[in-house]
């Protein structure tokens, strides 16, 4: 079997770290993508910048009458940007994305192309009122501090995000922007151990956070015979007390593996999809789970609506904490949602759409 | 015309899973098309006829899907938790009875409430399938139940689950039966994924490039639970002005109106303050496609007990049958 070509050690983890800390907040993607690019530029037979600022990149095959398999995975990370500047080097700042802002208040960030850092400044603890810490503060109360030194360095318009570096810790992953770097570093992964079977169209995708605004166009370029999104969606799987009241809500749970989509608020996964991934996991012995139908959304809501229609389905890494300034994933998740993706592209061809729906 | 409408309602047909009643629809059709074929989404085209000199290339959607459920999970003693596949409406739920693709069937109740004046959200509602644990089980998460209800035939006016939207798929199927003489290439579409946000109707709106398009759908009416429109049971069909998604094109709307009047067909003008139809996702599908809708009016919508009036749906067929057998003109009043 060939799985064992999939492995994440050493060099898969640098560059998942690199991409981790790497800036790149919705709009605002060109450090990632300038690390896609240089990683995947001896990977594929093509590549290019489209006018979104997605990178689409191409490895042909030899195979006649082969399938045109796409894989997307988002570059941007949630975020914020600079509004207003207020005096010494403080500024107000609205969210990009969803971002939690019950998490914000005392963050560490790093602001604009220099990664000048700073930190969400907000009332100190000992002058608020009950009532105003039982609620969460609006984002109108609180200002990037960047001190009076920085004055001036920064101008509205500036993205910022979190400060986070990433860490391993035995099978756990902890970083900011792993949702979708971890799909960032995996379609890079597929790139490599690309068997050649099939044309294969990676998207790296922009603004996603914000909309599936990159998909959709991406899409309409590559005009693919099927699309795998693989991106990351949150579990909320602590180990609270469950005596009364069973967790029915968790979305996902880390360590069961990919949590492969079945319906969410954007995309109902095309069945004959969700079965190919279902029965390669079964076959190759590779542990997997459904993430709850429910709302939410990837960019597979953008992409399997374009032109004629596009059979879709996402599979996404499992993470706690999504949206907030750290997530944490684990290794052994990634590495199984690395190992079905890649059984699924060497598998992959159009016979897959003559099953029962 | 009942005994159609019978079937297709007892066919379950969720949201991304329909590919049963497609079968039967499509084995309904067959002797009277050219060709059918089913997309990427599932949506089913048939096509009639071809374009004659001043004729037009016409699409005519009518949704298979129904709103439906789809299990996100197993509690340890056996119940059954589950998400929504279009707008399933939590006041319906408790004490209704669903049945799964695979057969099992079920009841549906709540948890445990103080506020009995509240409607609780359907994260709180559970489907009892008798089992009495999560082994024991015959479901899984992912499974997709739609509400089990038998179609009831009280005269004038029938009532099922389902007649949203396959009412209009029986309207387009007998439509196809009678149009003999048409100046236009007719494509017709049994679309997937209306009740999600006319997902099916985007796709095939897209590949077809019409020249026209016409959406048959239920409407809900004014004449109970307080809503304020002026579409009444029994009183015929109704053309579609405007609702939350789409402005009917008015040349569209002005031909329809003019038709009815010419063919004496009792009709209505409908202006709609919830939801929207395929006609939204034709009309802005390319460059624009001219749309509009023609809706049979439908008390209690998205309940598993729906009600039509059968004299409207008869005079919606005459009115659909007359619109695609004449040359079509398009102009404004």
């Amino acid at each position: 079997m060939n799985e064992n070509r999939v492995k994440i050690s050493r060099p898969q983890l640098k560059l998942l770290e690199k991409l981790s800390n790497a800036v790149g907040v919705s709009g605002n993607e060109d450090e990632v993508r300038q690390i896609v690019i240089e990683e995947i530029r001896p990977l594929v037979d093509e590549y290019r910048v489209d006018r979104m600022g997605n990178l689409l990149a191409i490895k042909h095959t030899k195979t006649a009458d082969a399938a045109r398999v796409m894989f997307a995975a988002h570059m941007d990370e949630v975020g914020f940007m600079l509004v207003q500047a207020d005096t010494e080097g403080c500024y107000a700042f609205e969210a990009v994305g969803g971002i939690d802002e019950r998490q914000l208040l005392a963050k560490p960030v790093l602001v604009g192309k220099d990664h000048l850092p700073g930190v969400i400044g907000s009332k100190p603890v000992h002058l608020t009122s009950p009532a105003e810490r039982a609620k969460v503060t609006p984002l109108g109360q609180l200002r990037i501090d960047l001190s009076p030194g920085c004055a001036g360095k920064a101008s509205v318009g500036d993205y910022a995000t979190f400060a986070t570096r990433f860490w391993r810790s035995g099978d756990s992953l902890f970083g900011k922007a792993l949702d979708d770097r971890l799909g960032v570093a995996t379609l890079i992964e597929l790139a490599r151990l690309n068997p050649g079977t099939a044309e294969v169209l990676f998207a790296f995708t922009v603004q996603e956070e914000l909309g599936l605004r990159g998909a959709r166009v991406a899409a309409y370029d590559f005009e693919p015979d099927m699309a795998f999104v693989v991106d990351s969606t949150p579990a909320f799987d602590l180990p609270l007390d469950e005596s009364e009241d069973e967790n029915v809500l968790y979305n996902c749970r880390l360590g069961a593996g990919p949590a492969i989509y079945l319906a969410d608020a954007g995309t109902i996964s095309d069945p004959r999809l969700i079965q190919f991934l279902t029965r390669i996991a079964e076959d190759c012995g590779i542990p997997y789970q459904f993430r709850q139908p429910g709302g939410g959304g990837t960019d597979a809501g953008a992409i399997h609506i374009t032109r004629g229609g596009v059979p879709s389905v996402s599979v996404s890494v499992p993470g706690r904490y999504a949206h907030s300034p750290i997530l944490h994933a684990r290794l052994s998740d990634w590495k199984n949602t690395l190992a079905l993706l890649y059984q699924a592209l060497e598998k992959a061809d159009r016979s897959i759409l003559n099953a029962d729906r | 015309m009942k005994e159609l409408i019978k079937q297709l309602t007892q066919i379950p047909g969720p949201s991304g899973y329909e590919s049963a009643i497609r079968e039967t629809i499509r084995e309904i059709i067959k002797p009277y098309v050219r060709e059918t074929r089913v997309d990427a989404m599932g949506n089913l085209i048939a096509q009639v006829g071809t374009k004659a000199p001043g004729g037009m290339r016409v699409m005519v959607a009518a949704h298979m899907d129904e709103i439906g459920l789809i299990v996100s999970h197993i509690e340890k003693k056996g119940l059954v938790r589950f998400s929504n596949l279009g707008g399933v409406l939590p006041r319906y739920l408790a004490g209704g009875r669903v049945v799964f693709l695979n057969g099992t069937r079920g009841v549906i109740n709540s948890d445990r409430h103080d506020e009995v004046s509240k409607i609780q959200p359907i994260s709180q509602f559970f489907i009892d399938i008798g089992a009495i644990s999560e082994k024991d089980c015959p479901v899984k998460i992912g499974d997709l139940a739609v509400f089990d209800r038998e179609f009831l035939d009280l005269g004038k006016r029938v009532s099922s689950k389902a007649l949203d939207d396959r009412c209009g798929c029986a309207l387009m199927i007998e439509t196809i039966q009678r149009v003999k003489q048409s100046p236009h290439e007719l494509l017709f579409v049994f679309c997937t994924q209306e009740e999600v946000g006319s997902r099916g109707a985007t796709t095939a709106a897209y590949q077809l490039d019409a020249d026209l398009g016409i959406a048959l759908d239920v409407t809900p009416v004014g004449d109970i639970l307080g809503v304020k429109m002026q579409v009444n049971l029994g009183e015929g069909p109704a053309i579609k002005v405007r609702d939350v998604g789409h402005i009917a094109d008015p040349a569209v709307v002005n031909w329809m109106v003019r038709t009815a009047r010419e063919l004496k067909v009792p009709h209505q003008l409908e202006v709609l303050d919830v939801g929207s139809t395929d006609a939204r996702a034709m009309q802005i599908s390319r460059g624009g496609m001219p749309s509009g809708a023609l809706s049979i009016p439908c008390r209690y919508v998205h309940s598993p007990s729906e009600m039509i009036d059968m004299d409207d749906y008869a005079h919606a067929l005459t009115l659909l049958t007359g619109l695609l057998s004449r040359e079509i003109k398009l102009e404004k009043k």
